[in-house]
């Protein structure tokens, strides 16, 4: 057999280029998409379009806005943000500090948070309706406003809860990484000075972790950001003339925008630059949110390996 | 910034001091014993999610999963005598309102709309009027309809005799999605086998994280490119006739699984240790034959689960093909022909039912399908990538 080796070996090459071929061709799409998003809708891009309102011609280029979606999409987002972060990162502890990974608690709360990861967010939007504004917005009206319409129907806060529950996977496996990346030594000589567990956790730990959970909150702020399915029924609005001002109001955003404005203009050739400006707006939130994410993510994964290895 | 944390100058101090200290803590441990406490319990808010979903979307649902409703539209009608002797349930059902509006009539009014009722079921000639659409039969099997020459499927939710027959809606999601794995997993997994064991480290470096932003892209931009871009450029390429179609539905969706195949595979196909690849190549294979015949073989099980997740993300994406399938519900073989999915008729016609109506319950029906689909597609990745990693550890 060796002898043989010395000729070319054509299936070899031919295959290794194919799955070459394949990757750049993947690369090259996501290069096309953004490209031609980014060379779209550039034009449209002002300060008036986005500093500006929809007040008339919602589908007409020249008037449009896009600052109250932008608005409503960050409030979104904050508001969920303060919902997911304390109980992700929580979670994160219990799971890489305290849980052993053999037990069966574990295996149950892994496989959840798994599975929640994988639950289609058109579901969620019919549980935030569901459960949220029907439930327990429903009560809060039952309960404090004998029964007035209040909070038992869609609502920024039940938007934004539907979005914490859909992005918890995101920031408990973030956070956990990072608490894993923490160099054991740090906890040994925490404790070997006399700390206990919980103090070693919140003095040493976590400040180490910090750049991992910042890491989690951003990916999901930009997950968060571009869901649409499950606000269409717990909060978006098609328009609305005015701001929320309530957590009980109603709100514009972006991805719902992008959608109404694909599917629901009268002409679309005339919607088109604010459609993709629009889009474009809505990228760079998300992307950039995510970039930052990817590399911060990079870096801890480099200083892990370096840590443990 | 030193209540309750050990000093080490104590400690070097005395060490009887530090003894008492830490005796005298230990009293005071019951505070973070709470905390602890309170830590497990959050940690399992993610169970009680699953559940809350579980129980939620499936409460709404039950009524027709379990076969309790009928809206038939000609019942048995009810003399105006009757009226005393009927519950206050089934009056409202019959007469087609709530118990409280019920209550708001007097009975001579509900006398008169009782025989008004009456009147009204003689008038209609329709013979489906007699049938309980929201029956399993109704649902699953075809039927044929007045007006119809052959039995059909037909998904019809809004219409006077309204039809929810969900198989042309479960049929239009297995196409879309066959046509995004179809496209996915070659090139997600061959992806994953350049980038993982063929590419140089630098190459690597660039392009594993250039597929992982394409998760970053949200899917409603992915349904508008589709929408805008793609679906007119397909149709230059390929003259079909229905420019919004299953096929172009797939390949948007194909774009959201691809990132996802290609990361897990990619996990998978690392985590198999390198002695493998090197054994393989001191005997002389080339890098390829290594790959393909030693480290894919041992990492199928995770090749697998990557394509079971990439299924189960696939056929629960709402936005991607709410924006670019067409919408139409029909039944035919050709993935040229436009399609309705199931994520896409709930997120279409929820916002225009009625609370609580047959619809709104249908809708809550396919919900909880998708979430039973989904959740089984998961648990079953999941089981296949732990047992593949005690493998892989195992053989270490």
């Amino acid at each position: 057999m060796p002898f043989r080796r010395k000729r070319t070996d054509w299936q070899s090459l031919v295959s290794t280029a194919a799955t070459g071929v394949m990757t750049f061709s993947v690369v090259a799409m996501v290069g096309v998409i953004l490209g031609n998003i980014v060379w779209n809708g550039a034009a449209q891009m002002s300060l008036h379009f986005i500093f500006g309102g929809t007040k008339e011609g919602m589908f007409d280029a020249a008037h449009a806005g896009v600052f109250p979606m932008i608005f409503g999409t960050v409030a979104l987002v904050v508001l969920m943000t303060l919902g997911v972060l304390p109980v992700g990162v929580i979670t994160a502890i219990y799971l890489s500090e305290y849980a052993r990974s053999t037990s069966a608690v574990t295996r149950v709360i892994r496989g959840a948070i798994n599975n929640l990861a994988g639950v289609p967010s058109i579901v969620f939007g019919l549980f935030g309706l569901g459960f949220f504004v029907q439930f327990v917005g429903g009560g809060i009206d039952k309960v404090f406003y004998g029964g007035q319409l209040n909070y038992g129907k869609p609502a920024l806060v039940w938007a934004a809860a539907t979005m914490a529950v859909l992005t918890l996977p995101v920031v408990i496996v973030a956070t956990e990484e990072a608490l894993r990346a923490v160099p054991k030594g740090l906890r040994e000589g925490s404790m070997a000075l006399g700390a206990t567990k919980l103090e070693t956790i919140w003095r040493i730990v976590l400040p180490q972790a910090l750049p991992g959970v910042i890491t989690g909150a951003i990916l999901a702020v930009g997950r968060g950001a571009g869901e649409v399915a499950p606000i269409m029924f717990t909060g978006a609005a098609y328009f609305l003339a005015h701001l929320p001002s309530h957590l009980s109001d109603q709100f514009m955003n972006l991805g719902y925008h992008v959608f109404v404005l694909s599917t629901q203009s009268p002409d679309i050739e005339r919607t088109k630059p604010i459609l993709f400006g629009t889009v474009l707006v809505l990228l760079m939130l998300t992307f950039l949110l995510n970039l930052a994410g990817v590399i911060v993510r990079a870096r801890i994964r480099a200083r892990a390996r370096q840590a443990n290895g | 910034m030193n209540n309750g944390c050990g000093t080490p100058q104590a400690g070097a101090l005395s060490g009887r001091a530090t003894l008492a200290e830490a005796i005298l803590r230990r009293k005071h441990r019951w505070g973070e014993w709470l905390v602890e406490r309170g830590i497990f319990m959050v940690s399992l808010s993610a169970i009680l999610m699953i559940f809350l979903i579980f129980i939620f979307v499936g409460r709404e649902a039950l009524p027709v999963a379990l076969g309790r409703t009928n809206n038939a539209r000609i019942q048995k009608p009810i003399v105006a005598a009757e009226i005393p002797r009927l519950s206050p349930e089934k009056l409202a059902a019959y007469l087609g309102m709530t118990v409280a509006d019920l209550k708001t009539y007097d009975a001579d009014t509900l006398r008169q709309l009782v025989e008004l009722k009456g009147q009204e079921l003689q008038d209609i000639g329709n013979p489906d009027a007699r049938i309980n659409t929201t029956s399993w039969n109704m649902m699953t099997e075809p039927y044929r309809w007045h007006g119809y020459d052959k039995p059909e499927f037909i998904w019809q939710p809004v219409s006077e005799i309204p039809k929810f027959n969900i198989i042309p809606l479960i049929i239009g999601s297995l196409k879309a999605t066959l046509v995004a794995l179809l496209l996915s997993v070659p090139l997600g997994v061959g992806a994953a086998i350049y980038v993982s064991q063929l590419a140089r480290p630098s190459v690597r470096e660039t392009v594993k994280p250039a597929i992982e932003l394409l998760s970053g892209i949200p899917s409603v931009v992915l349904g508008f490119f589709a929408l805008i871009v793609l679906a007119t450029m397909l149709q230059t390429v390929f003259g079909y006739e229905s420019r919004l179609n299953a096929f172009v539905a797939g390949v948007a969706l194909g774009l959201t699984v691809i990132p996802i195949i290609f990361t897990i595979s990619e996990d998978a196909l690392s985590s198999v240790p390198k002695a493998f690849t090197h054994a393989a190549l001191a005997l002389g294979a080339s890098p390829w034959k290594a790959a393909w015949q030693v480290v894919l073989p041992a990492a199928v099980p995770g090749v697998f689960a990557a394509c079971v997740l990439g299924f189960g993300r696939a056929i629960g994406e709402t936005m991607v093909v709410l924006m670019a399938s067409g919408n139409a519900s029909i039944v035919s073989g050709s993935i040229f022909d436009s399609c309705r999915t199931l994520t896409a008729s709930i997120a279409a016609e929820l916002a225009e039912v009625v609370f609580g109506g047959d619809h709104y319950r249908i809708l809550f029906l396919l919900g909880a399908l998708l979430f039973a689909a989904t959740f089984l597609t998961n648990l079953l990745g999941d089981v296949v990538v732990h047992r593949l990693k005690l493998k892989l550890e195992g053989s270490r």
